[in-house]
């Protein structure tokens, strides 16, 4: 049996097709997509003085991330797969920041300038209680990432710390969230993110998202629709097993 | 066969040992060129794809940070942010307590693996390499961890210096793991303790994501991580596999 692997070149992307349309060249995507867990109050709302006891102790200091891994990427369109033993999943949608050029420990004054554009990301989970050491199972799926429809570029979004966030499920608005609602603006995530790792062209960063996400059962479409930057829609189908 | 990619002279090239066995004795690039160690810019040996990192996969590094026996692997994601070659420069940030190497095997995929049973996972393996995957623990908050700001700094995962092909490697089960700093031994265990298996974790991962070529799994380290401080030479070795050196570093290498 013989193996190869691709020694040089750079193409982390899902080969043969593009992702999305990028609506203002040069614009590619890396590959590499972060979420940001707790950037909106409703996270702490929720939890209530859970956040104090263990396993946490106290809400966390730094921005939480994660990494939505290449098998996850999907674009507008693609069916996301329900597994088997699952009866619904969540469905977080998310403000997706796509970064021009290395942001390494950019100050809040200066980090929209390292901002190329906007898109729409869903970050789809199976539905899990803990925030602490959570399985990738949840989160790491096949297909569990859309993005789309499109890259807005920066200067046609007029004020993305100020825009509006909807779900809906089968065309019932299901979660209404605004940008201003967050935690940490655009340009301070910015900051507090690059200050311990640096975003490359082509990055994407979620702000965040409300909780708790709505859910959604096989059969059942998602739009998210950000003004200014389009509709994400994805129908969500019952996985082969 | 051990392949490197390194820079040299304006350009990157693919380079072999210029003696098997031992990285350390020079290299020779594609083009005939035969260089000592010293001469060239190492990168990660080959193109990395999702990094999939364990935790507490040995039975002895569990014990000494206080975990109890998991149920699944305690897996978490990296980014390529994060990565560096041999000889490369790690920062320790100034005023923390207790940073720390991880060395590790790291298990290349070479094939699209989906829903692969233990029987076939290593069919899915393309080769091996060394990763020293850092730690700074002053910042583990207790939100999805180990959280990014713990263990995927820039430049704190290190790969290589070689891909070894799988071939060369006929028991990846039963590989001594080595770290030195300064030259003193600090680290030692085996492939043979790991709590999941390579066979597994692939077995384990591909039932719910695919893996690709150039995914790469760090299959976590054993007990004997200690505080690594500015000037520091940390010397990760597995036998067959090399030898990956690094040095950690101040904030003022890095203008801070």
């Amino acid at each position: 049996m013989s193996v190869n692997i691709p020694m040089d070149g750079h193409s982390p992307m899902p080969p043969n097709r593009a992702l999305i349309a990028v609506d203002v060249p040069p614009y590619r995507l890396s590959g590499s997509v972060y979420g940001v867990l707790a950037n909106h109050p409703s996270l702490f709302a929720m939890l209530g003085d859970a956040a104090y006891r263990p396993p946490y102790n106290a809400p966390p200091r730094a921005p939480v991330l994660y990494i939505k891994p290449r098998n996850t990427l999907a674009g507008p369109g693609d069916p996301v797969a329900v597994p088997a033993d699952v009866p619904e999943l969540e469905t977080a949608a998310s403000l997706g920041i796509l970064i021009e050029r290395a942001a390494c420990r950019v100050e809040e004054a200066a980090a929209i300038d390292y901002v190329a554009g906007f898109l729409i990301v869903n970050d789809v989970s199976v539905p899990h209680t803990t925030y602490h050491r959570p399985s990738i199972r949840y989160k790491a799926r096949d297909g569990f990432c859309p993005l789309g429809p499109a890259v807005v570029a920066k200067p046609r979004v007029a004020s993305p710390d100020a825009i509006e966030i909807r779900t809906y499920v089968d065309g019932l608005l299901v979660q209404l969230q605004n940008t201003r609602e967050m935690i940490r603006p655009i340009a301070r995530l910015l900051q507090d993110v690059t200050e311990f790792m640096t975003l490359n062209a082509g990055d994407i960063l979620c702000l965040g998202t409300a909780a708790p996400a709505p859910r959604v059962r096989p059969g059942q479409t998602v739009s998210i629709e950000i003004d200014g930057i389009g509709t994400l829609r994805n129908p969500f189908v019952r996985a082969e097993s | 066969m051990k392949r490197a990619r390194v820079a040299y002279a304006g350009a990157i090239h693919e380079a072999t040992p210029l003696q098997p066995g031992d990285g350390t004795a020079g290299l020779e690039l594609e083009d005939g060129r035969r260089l000592a160690e010293s001469q060239v810019v190492w990168l990660p040996p080959f193109e990395v794809g999702t990094i999939i990192a364990l935790g507490l996969n040995y039975a002895d590094h569990a014990k000494e940070l206080a975990f109890a026996a998991q149920e699944e692997p305690l897996i978490f994601l990296k980014g390529p942010g994060t990565l560096q070659g041999h000889r490369g420069q790690t920062r320790r940030p100034q005023g923390v307590k207790f940073m720390h190497y991880e060395c590790e095997l790291a298990v290349v995929v070479g094939r699209e693996a989906r829903r692969v049973g233990r029987e076939r996972a290593l069919e899915h393996v393309a080769g091996y390499c060394i990763a020293n995957d850092y730690a700074i623990r002053d910042y583990l908050e207790n939100w999805y961890r180990p959280n990014l700001r713990v263990k995927n700094r820039d430049g704190a995962t290190l790969l290589g210096p070689w891909f070894v092909d799988a071939a060369d490697v006929p028991d990846p089960g039963n590989l001594a793991l080595r770290t030195y700093v300064n030259g003193e031994l600090k680290q030692q265990g085996n492939t043979r303790d790991l709590i999941f298996d390579i066979s597994y974790l692939i077995h384990y991962l591909s039932a719910f994501m695919t893996l690709s070529p150039g995914d790469v799994i760090l299959t976590g380290t054993p007990e004997g991580v200690v505080n690594v401080m500015p000037g520091d030479e940390v010397a990760c070795e597995i036998d067959g596999l090399g030898r990956l050196v690094n040095t950690v570093v101040d904030d003022a290498v890095f203008g801070r």
